[in-house]
């Protein structure tokens, strides 16, 4: 599956940028790019357990507005493993909690000579403006509801080391579509990709404009299941709902939960994923979970091959007329005359 | 000493009079003294001016009276001042503005009538009117004491910036106002429905994942309040109507004979949802840029006279509140600078709609859903007139502005005409350098 193996010495001039903002505006050969060098990376940690230097010399901000474990000691780890320092920044107990911008917040980070920063945001949009306001590269590790770049990612990896190519799967997402920003990277990254992508769960949850992006939209699990080669598992957020878009977790769990019953119903290969932090008995039941077919731990590992790709695609070292490329600057697009 | 004023050779537009033709408008004493080449006797005209503006291949209109501008005096200086925000009035072809009361305090009380009138006097600028809350404090509970301030001169009733919530008292607002004939300009938002929102809820909305605020918001409360003013007969002004549903609703109210006008601002017949992809604060207002079909149905509207005016919804927030992230930003943006440029590059140039109803919806309607006396060139009517540059090619820059806010998102674009003089009562305010 990867290309010929990489020296890392510069960064290839096929991949512009110096900011990871989402997969909506990446093309697809930018997408492979990165899923190729992931696990170019993956093979030359020797699964992530040994150190390289190509990020040596570089400082990596966590800037998180937002808790995070997981994605957090990924984006760590997969620093340290380039050989980059990494500055653990947390927005609370910062001057952020004392009314500071958080666009302030970040030039006064910028002005200690940093490299990049990995922001998660519950605003989306928050890495965009970072990227307008700042010299440094941006890689978004989740805002709000939109994009989740890296988890879109490696949950594509995950597929893509089992299936080899994913042009042709059909990719079942289940859940909290409306608020979920895993589901938003994964629609871009698998359609990108040739996939066919289905998603599923209550009206509540799963507009019907979702099929003006070519996407398949069902509220019934149990007449995808059949048809599906991965389900990717999608966590009911809580925290971003008004008010409550079903009547109990009970029904919810009722219609939605991917069970050892509904396995039955599906191809004997079907691949199971889940973000996490995955909620048992509620989006899947613990046999499922744990199931032969279920990817859950690779994503983990995956996560952080994903990660070092998009660090050291975005933070390597470039050759010097590369610099300005980059520098994707969102703003008013299509009017500004009239 | 009668000072005069001659405007010489403009092409006169005045639909009050149904006037549209090319003339000398002479002015005496800050009011209008005649206009040239009509029947009838008239005044016999002086031999020469005091002064003259040469208006060839200039329009000449009555002063423009935006009725929705925010001048957060007193509260958020910082943001305007009633001095800066009639400064850029004045610049944007404006000779009368009606402020909204919702400053902090809110303007409902004689007393905070008459400080928003001494302001204006002190700054010598243009005409302010005073919008009064309909309810005490704003909050939406008992209403404000509307009879003394129509006595201490507010010209009309809202609570803009939210709804009156309560529909009892929204429908003792309409019966009580009727007797003073004010009309209540309404904010039509069912709160519920949008809460959370930055942006219209569509297919941008859903991609970019922000939380969205359906157009079925401000459609439910217009079709509450369109209810309400029909069955009191009271008078209803909705205010930037930005739905196809929401006009349609306005439409068949019109035609079922409901006492009922509306205005549409600028940035929802130029801008669509679009424009957040961007994730620019400055394209966050209330309510939102909704979709193409909308912007459509909102120019039909303005067409056909289902919208009977143009207001700006001027609001404009200090820098440091919109270099925040989306959700926590202030919703508004600047008006008065931009309304002639946008009106006539979206309107005019492609004729969609002529010259005499522009003037229409941005001078002689809202001058009378007001009843301020204004918004005519008739003889004897206050000389506030507006010489409009029909063809001036300008681009927009937030620096060079009156206003003290900068938060447009015109910012850098090429728009088609521009107010190159303001004249209020019969002093000329502003020139264009």
């Amino acid at each position: 599956m990867p290309a010929a193996p990489h020296t890392f010495d510069t960064v290839p001039q096929v991949w512009p940028h110096r900011h990871l903002l989402d997969l909506e505006r990446l093309t697809p050969g930018e997408i492979r790019l990165l899923l190729d060098t992931a696990a170019q990376l993956k093979e030359a940690t020797a699964g992530c357990r040994r150190k390289l230097t190509i990020l040596a010399g570089r400082t990596i901000v966590n800037l998180f507005f937002e808790n995070s474990t997981r994605t957090r000691t990924s984006f760590s780890l997969a620093a340290r493993r380039l050989g980059a320092d990494v500055v653990e920044f947390s927005a609370s107990g910062s001057s952020l909690s004392k009314g500071e911008s958080f666009i302030d917040t970040a030039k006064n980070l910028e002005a200690m000579g940093i490299d990049a920063v990995v922001v998660r945001h519950s605003t989306p949009g928050t890495p965009h403006l970072l990227a307008q306001h700042l010299d440094v590269g941006v890689i978004n590790a989740g805002d709000g509801a939109h994009e989740h770049p890296t988890q879109g990612l490696l949950d594509i990896f995950s597929i893509r080391e089992r299936l080899g190519d994913i042009s042709g799967a059909t990719v079942g997402l289940v859940g909290d579509i409306a608020h979920s920003r895993t589901a938003r990277s994964n629609v871009w990254g698998l359609l990108k990709l040739g996939a066919k992508v289905i998603v599923c769960g209550p009206p509540t949850l799963v507009s019907k404009r979702w099929e003006e992006l070519g996407v398949e939209v069902s509220h019934n699990l149990d007449n995808i299941v059949p048809r599906c080669d991965v389900l990717n598992l999608l966590r009911i957020q809580f925290e971003r709902q008004n008010t409550r878009p079903f009547p109990s977790v009970r029904e919810y769990a009722h219609l939605y939960a991917m069970t050892g019953e509904r396995l039955k119903r599906a191809r004997k290969d079907l691949l199971i994923l889940a973000p996490g932090p995955i909620n048992r008995g509620v989006e899947v039941t613990a046999d499922v979970a744990d199931c032969p077919q279920s990817l859950i731990l690779d994503q983990v590992t995956n996560g952080l091959a994903v990660r070092m790709a998009t660090l050291w695609l975005t933070c390597g070292n470039r050759l010097p007329q590369m610099d300005q490329a980059g520098h994707a600057q969102p703003g008013l697009t299509a009017e500004g005359t009239l | 000493m009668k000072k005069t004023l001659l405007i010489s050779g403009g092409r006169v537009i005045d639909p009050a009079q149904g006037i549209d033709r090319v003339a000398d408008v002479w002015v005496r004493d800050g009011r209008i003294l005649a206009i040239t080449g009509g029947t009838g006797p008239g005044e016999p005209l002086p031999d020469s001016a005091d002064e003259t503006l040469a208006a060839a291949g200039l329009i000449v209109s009555p002063g423009l009276v935006d009725m929705h501008v925010h001048l957060r005096e007193p509260g958020r200086e910082e943001a305007e001042t009633i001095a800066t925000g009639t400064q850029a009035a004045l610049a944007g072809g404006f000779t009368s503005v009606a402020c909204i009361p919702n400053t902090e305090p809110p303007i409902d009380t004689q007393a905070a009538v008459e400080f928003v009138h001494q302001k204006a006097v002190r700054a010598d600028t243009c005409n302010v009117f005073v919008v009064a809350c309909v309810s005490r404090n704003r909050e939406g509970k008992e209403l404000a004491e509307i009879g003394q301030l129509v006595e201490a001169g507010a010209v009309a009733f809202s609570d803009d910036g939210a709804p009156v919530y309560d529909a009892e008292l929204m429908r003792r607002a309409f019966e009580y106002c009727r007797m003073f004939d004010k009309p209540i300009l309404a904010h039509e938002e069912v709160l519920e429905l949008s809460r959370g929102g930055v942006m219209h809820e569509g297919l941008v909305s859903l991609v970019l994942g922000l939380t969205g605020m359906p157009a079925a918001a401000e459609e439910v409360m217009i079709g509450r309040d369109t209810a309400l003013a029909e069955s009191t007969d009271g008078r209803l002004h909705v205010m930037h109507v930005s739905t196809a549903g929401g006009v349609d609703l306005i439409r068949g109210a019109k035609a079922r004979g409901v006492r009922v006008t509306a205005e549409a601002c600028p940035h929802h017949f130029t801008l669509t949802d679009e424009a957040l992809r961007g994730f620019d604060a400055n394209c966050k207002m209330s309510p939102p840029l909704r979709t193409a079909a909308d912007v459509e149905a909102i120019i039909a509207g303005i067409a056909d006279g289902t919208i009977d005016c143009i207001a700006t919804d001027h609001a404009p927030h200090a820098p440091e509140t919109k270099m925040l992230e989306l959700d926590r930003a202030p919703f508004g943006i600047l008006g008065l600078e931009t309304a002639v440029g946008l009106s006539v590059s979206r309107l005019i140039a492609t004729g969609r709609i002529g010259w005499p109803r522009l003037i229409e919806a941005l001078s002689t309607l809202p001058a009378s859903i007001l009843g301020i006396g204004r918004g005519t060139l008739r003889p004897g009517a206050p000389a506030d007139i507006t010489l409009i540059d029909p063809d001036l090619t300008w681009q927009v820059d937030v620096r060079s502005f009156r206003s003290k806010s900068v938060n447009s998102p015109f910012q850098g674009w090429t728009l088609r005409g521009r107010a190159v003089a303001t004249i209020v009562a019969g002093r000329i305010k502003y020139r264009l350098a």
